[in-house]
């Protein structure tokens, strides 16, 4: 009983640690395909177009309504002290270091990384991975690796869409609606937000971006073959995924504090 | 040259293959029966590299492949084409570009000459005209045909066709059976093929070899192949003669 116990724990973190060694292979060899020929820079834009452009309106509608909230709790909170002047430093600070790389990435992995992780794993059951393979095309190159570099550089600027719309919803709400200062919102954004916030937000999008992609084209590429292996697949991508994002914000923001 | 020795795998704990020695000779049509879910799409994928096998060795003109990797592995995979059971179409792209995808891919052919060749496998195939439609509006025949197109448009040294006629009515069968032989005919490929197509493939097949219970039962050429006397052997082509007979 006690054995079986231990061998079962055993057995878990085994297959946990040969997990994510081989996530971790994944994720080097695909790097080391971007960079031998042929390059692809269509393949890049055209996935651009899916994980970035095709995500932006959700993104603006999720930042959108943040800010708009950020405003609203902002203001009731900040004039019980009668400093509602710095209501734009409170949501403009909390955009761009936390909310927006943070909501931006879990919509992008709700939207575009189920999308991809089904997209690569239908691939992956109905043999098309290896049609690749045999016409000595490697699939990581052809399918993998557009996808990392569109996440590298797609999820930053979502992020900073995020963060502008959101300021704006702070704004919409914080000013024109609750009749707070027009000037004072702008200026405390100005004085308070400092480099410093900006380069750890955009540190944040970049590493998030990477996540999303890697952890769900690995699972999409490794799909058990079966439809309920798909399913699993996509599901493990975005949990996986969505956790990765916030253990790794919370270490990302204890070391830059 | 193609040769199997002692090819063990096991899939999902289950042995599928038990050690398969299969000498496949060179320019010939060499025809793989066997019963369903016996493991012959499993022993085409070891042909070409796409599982390695648990025991034993694969050796393709003169080179050990089962232990290859990266490049050396893509350089052996330069003289194959294979046709999937399922086709295998990339459904993001149009029927044009399947069959274009190994001719831009592998060859960087002139996309005039790419057109050339396209339209003209396409038309062999008895599918002109549909270039312009994505897999997912074709039936499961036109599927199968548009890959055998993609499998035969890079004309090379060796393809592999895993079950090329199911799924197609008598008369479309007729047509690729031809297309195939004829195309082996005039280029004298080595072709492989998976069939369940009894008694048509003794027709056309130079050689024939049977897999059951995980191993090369009977190989031998065509005619003889039929004058066999093992009593497994003959209730099984037999049964399949009776069936297409029916039908
Ligand atoms: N990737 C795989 N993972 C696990 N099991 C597999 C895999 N591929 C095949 N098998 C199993 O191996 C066995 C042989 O499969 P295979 O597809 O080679 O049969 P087949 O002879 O081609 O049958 P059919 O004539 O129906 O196509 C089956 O039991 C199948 O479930
Ligand atoms: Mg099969």
């Amino acid at each position: 009983m006690l054995i079986g116990l231990i061998a079962r724990i055993g057995h878990g973190t085994l297959f946990v640690v040969q997990e994510m060694g081989r996530m971790l292979i994944f994720l080097v060899a695909t790097f080391a395909w971007l960079f031998r020929p042929p390059f692809r820079p269509f393949q890049i834009l055209k996935q651009l177009h899916f994980i970035g452009f095709k995500s932006t309106f959700v993104v603006v509608l999720t930042a959108a309504f943040t800010g708009m909230v950020l405003g609203l709790q902002g203001y009731y909170t900040l004039r019980k002290f009668g400093s509602e002047a710095v209501l734009g430093s409170v949501v403009a600070l909390s955009l761009i270091r936390e909310l927006g790389p943070v909501l931006a990435s879990l919509m992008v992995t709700a939207r575009a990384g189920s999308a991809m992780t089904a997209e690569i794993g239908i691939m992956r059951i109905t043999e098309q991975i290896d049609a690749l393979d045999t016409m000595a095309v490697n699939s990581l190159q052809y399918l993998i690796s557009p996808k990392l570099v569109a996440g590298l550089i797609g999820v930053p600027l979502l992020v900073a869409i995020a963060d502008v719309v959101g300021i704006y919803g702070g704004y919409l709400i914080g000013v024109n609606l609750l009749g707070g200062n027009s000037g004072s919102y702008w200026s405390s954004i100005e004085s308070a937000v400092e480099w410093k916030d900006v380069y750890g937000g955009i540190l944040k999008s970049i590493s998030f971006g990477l996540i999303v992609s890697w952890v769900c084209c690995y699972k999409g590429y490794n799909t058990r073959l079966s439809a309920e292996g798909l399913g699993a697949a996509t599901t493990e991508a975005v949990v996986l995924s969505s956790v990765l994002i916030l253990v790794w914000d919370y270490f990302l923001t204890s070391v830059l504090l | 040259m193609i040769k199997l020795v002692g090819v063990e795998k096991t899939l999902g704990g289950q042995p599928v293959l038990r050690g398969v020695d299969l000498d496949i000779p060179a320019g010939k049509l060499t025809t793989i029966i066997g019963g369903s879910g016996g493991g012959k799409s499993v022993l085409l994928k070891h042909v070409i590299g796409l599982m390695q096998p648990d025991r034993g060795e694969v050796w393709v003109d003169g080179i050990e492949i089962s232990r290859l990797k990266g490049r050396a592995l893509n350089d052996v995979r330069k003289k194959f084409a294979m046709l999937f059971q399922g086709a295998a179409l990339f459904d993001s792209l149009t029927v044009f570009e399947n069959v274009a995808f190994p001719l831009r891919e592998k060859l960087r052919l002139a996309e005039t000459e790419v057109a050339r060749r396209v339209e003209e496998k396409l038309e062999q195939v008895g599918l002109s005209g549909m270039g312009h439609k994505f897999p997912a509006e074709l039936s499961g025949g036109m599927k199968k045909r548009v890959g055998l197109a993609r499998a035969l448009v890079m004309e090379p040294e060796i393809i592999l066709f895993d079950e090329p006629t199911t799924g197609l009515d008598p008369l479309m069968a007729n047509t690729i059976h031809d297309l195939i032989v004829g195309m082996h005919r005039t280029f004298g490929f080595t072709a492989v093929m998976v069939s369940h197509e009894i008694p048509e493939i003794f027709l056309i097949s130079d050689w024939v070899a049977m897999l059951k219970d995980g191993k090369i039962a009977a190989m031998a050429p065509s005619a003889d192949f039929q004058k066999t006397t093992d009593p497994a052997i003959r209730e099984f082509i037999s049964v399949g003669s009776m069936a297409s007979l029916k039908s």
